[in-house]
């Protein structure tokens, strides 16, 4: 149920970016989708790949500070009030997002959000009792 | 191997009978040399400056009869070999004289160090000793990783090494991949480098596919360069080796004045050699045994330079009591600052050995870091870049700001003072193979 999310720290200079995405692409290894969140000294580049090891692993020893995390892949309905309809679902189990961004593939009719929380596991039971639909990895991966 | 395993002390037949002189007979020995270094000061020196300073006082040689008559000798400092560069405070003729060293002065002439056949022995003798301090003995295979030339740390571990009857490994500094490479493969027990040169051939090894802590090395010497308890215990638990702290300076000789033992309980000064003193800095008065001033040395021993009452600069104590090691030569405090590192932040006194304890409380972050200085508004800025470790941080932007948050509180907590941390990317701190430069100071007065 949870994913395994690459974040990879950077420090907010020109052709850091770059550098990562080379390291990557001369490993062979697709990133299927990513995030950046940054402020104006640093960045942290969070980025879901089905070589989520051998990203891990080559980057570290191309010597950048890399970690893994997990994260929860839901389907959304891709329609106006989709997103809504989940978020009133996960306020009301008042539980907090660090944050989330998009999945950059549809699974059949539905739109996938990346959800970070705290405590992934009480999401998890929380949600599902909500019928709240979690993707595992080969469904995002498997489909992209 | 655990570190209590390493923690054997050595037999001590092997070293010289002077670690263990009783204190009487040590300080008649004392006396008896400092006459005679006084003297061939007083003559000797093709300078003169000694004799000016002595008559100026109105002491003469004859007066040194107990070691508290070297209270009334004039101190030599750093200024007076700048101030008689190159030759002026050599006492004896050019043919006697056999090795030249000289120190990196930071502005304009450099300091030079004249040795004897007989000061080499010295020399050579106090590492020697420190070595078998360390745990070390012929059977030991040695790697010098200092520079190798005017430096005195590369001869003078080597010479050293060898009197010991060691396997010496002349790397020098630089060269990392093939450092890693001959440390595997030829099996090093031991190395000798300054402790930031040492934490990068560490860290690099992996890169070159080798696990410092399944090669034989077992003993690390450090020093040129102030380190903190924090350094050596990331070293210690990073690669599994015991590393000690050794002191010295081109001015006096070189490395191996004091060394730790394998206790690593202060470091013990070869006194038979080198009487140390501990001074006010300010009033210049003899402290007690225990108080922290800075520490003074006459070389009692030496015939190419006899140096009276040499002010070092470093800031240190001697430790009263005997070590547990059995040693009766006297021990020194790790020496945290030289006043010549010192800093002055906003009226702060700050060393950055401070900073590195600071940074290396806080877990994530590695020990390679920067000092920053500029003046803004005609105000102090300090900036600290730190490198974060390997797998250091976690993927919110929260994690960044509670490390920056840690290292701020934790340099505040130490020096009182508010820095701005930058996080580098690990790995993008310049390396140094020699004494690390921690500190860039832009301020402009």
């Amino acid at each position: 149920m949870k994913i395994k999310q690459i974040a990879i720290f950077m420090e907010n200079k020109p052709g850091h970016l770059r550098t990562i995405c080379r390291v990557l692409a001369d490993a062979g290894v697709n990133i299927n989708t990513l995030s950046l969140a940054d402020t104006s000294q640093y960045g942290i580049l969070r980025l879901l790949s089905q070589d989520w090891e051998r990203a891990r692993e080559i980057l570290a020893k191309s010597g950048f500070v890399v970690n893994v995390t997990e994260v929860l892949a839901v389907e959304v309905d891709d329609r106006p009030g989709g997103l809504f309809t989940l978020l009133d679902i996960v306020g009301d189990a008042d539980l907090n997002i660090e944050y989330m961004y998009a999945f950059t593939h549809h699974v059949g009719k539905s739109a996938v959000m990346i959800l970070r929380f705290d405590d992934p596991d009480k999401a998890i039971s929380l949600l599902q009792a909500k019928n709240v639909r979690f993707l595992s990895g080969s469904d995002i991966f498997g489909k992209a | 191997m655990s570190s209590q395993e390493k923690r054997r002390d050595p037999p001590f037949q092997a070293t010289s009978a002077m670690d263990f002189l009783p204190g009487p007979q040590m300080r008649e020995l004392q006396i008896a040399r400092l006459r005679k270094a006084v003297d061939a000061a007083y003559h000797g020196q093709r300078c003169g400056l000694m004799k000016q300073r002595m008559d100026a006082a109105g002491v003469k040689p004859d007066d040194v009869r107990t070691l508290d008559d070297i209270r009334r000798l004039p101190f030599s400092t750093k200024a007076d070999l700048r101030d008689t560069y190159p030759y002026g405070m050599f006492c004896r003729p050019d043919e006697e004289v056999v090795r030249i060293h000289a120190s990196s002065g930071t502005t304009g002439k450099p300091i030079v160090a004249g040795y004897t056949r007989n000061d080499l022995d010295v020399w050579a003798d106090s590492m020697r000793r420190g070595m078998i301090g360390c745990g070390l003995s012929h059977r030991d295979i040695i790697q010098v990783s200092y520079g190798y030339g005017l430096f005195t740390g590369g001869l003078g571990a080597h010479c050293g090494a060898e009197a010991l009857g060691a396997m010496v490994i002349p790397t020098s500094a630089g060269n990392t991949e093939r450092q890693v490479m001959i440390l595997h493969d030829l099996g090093s027990t031991a190395i000798c480098c300054t402790p930031s040169y040492f934490a990068h051939i560490a860290e690099k090894a992996p890169e070159f596919g080798v696990d410092i802590r399944k090669t034989r090395l077992r003993i690390g010497i450090f020093g040129a360069e102030p380190w903190s308890d924090g350094l050596r215990r990331h070293i210690e638990e990073t690669t599994g080796i015991q590393a000690q702290d050794i002191y010295g300076l081109t001015e006096i000789i070189g490395p191996g004045v004091a060394i730790e033992c394998l206790r690593q309980d202060g470091l013990h000064i070869f006194e038979d050699y080198f009487y140390p003193e501990i001074i006010d800095p300010d009033t210049e008065e003899v402290l007690p045994d225990g108080e922290e001033g800075e520490l003074v040395i006459t070389t009692l021993a030496k015939e190419a330079i006899p140096m009276i009452r040499y002010r070092t600069r470093d800031i240190t104590a001697i430790i009263p009591g005997r070590c547990a090691c059995g040693r009766t030569v006297r021990r020194i405090r790790r020496i945290g600052r030289r006043s010549d590192d010192m800093m002055i932040i906003r009226g702060v006194n700050v060393f950055p050995s401070q900073i590195e304890s600071a940074i290396l409380r806080v877990k994530g972050l590695s020990p390679n870091y920067q000092i920053v200085l500029t003046r803004e508004h005609e105000l102090d800025q300090m900036e600290v870049r730190v490198e974060l470790a390997e797998n250091a941080l976690g993927d919110r932007i929260l994690d960044i700001e509670e490390i920056q948050k840690s290292v701020g509180h934790s340099i505040f907590s130490i020096t009182g003072l508010h820095a701005r941390i930058t996080l580098a990317e690990s790995k993008s701190i310049a390396r140094s193979e020699g004494k690390a430069k921690r500190v860039i100071d832009k301020r402009t007065i």
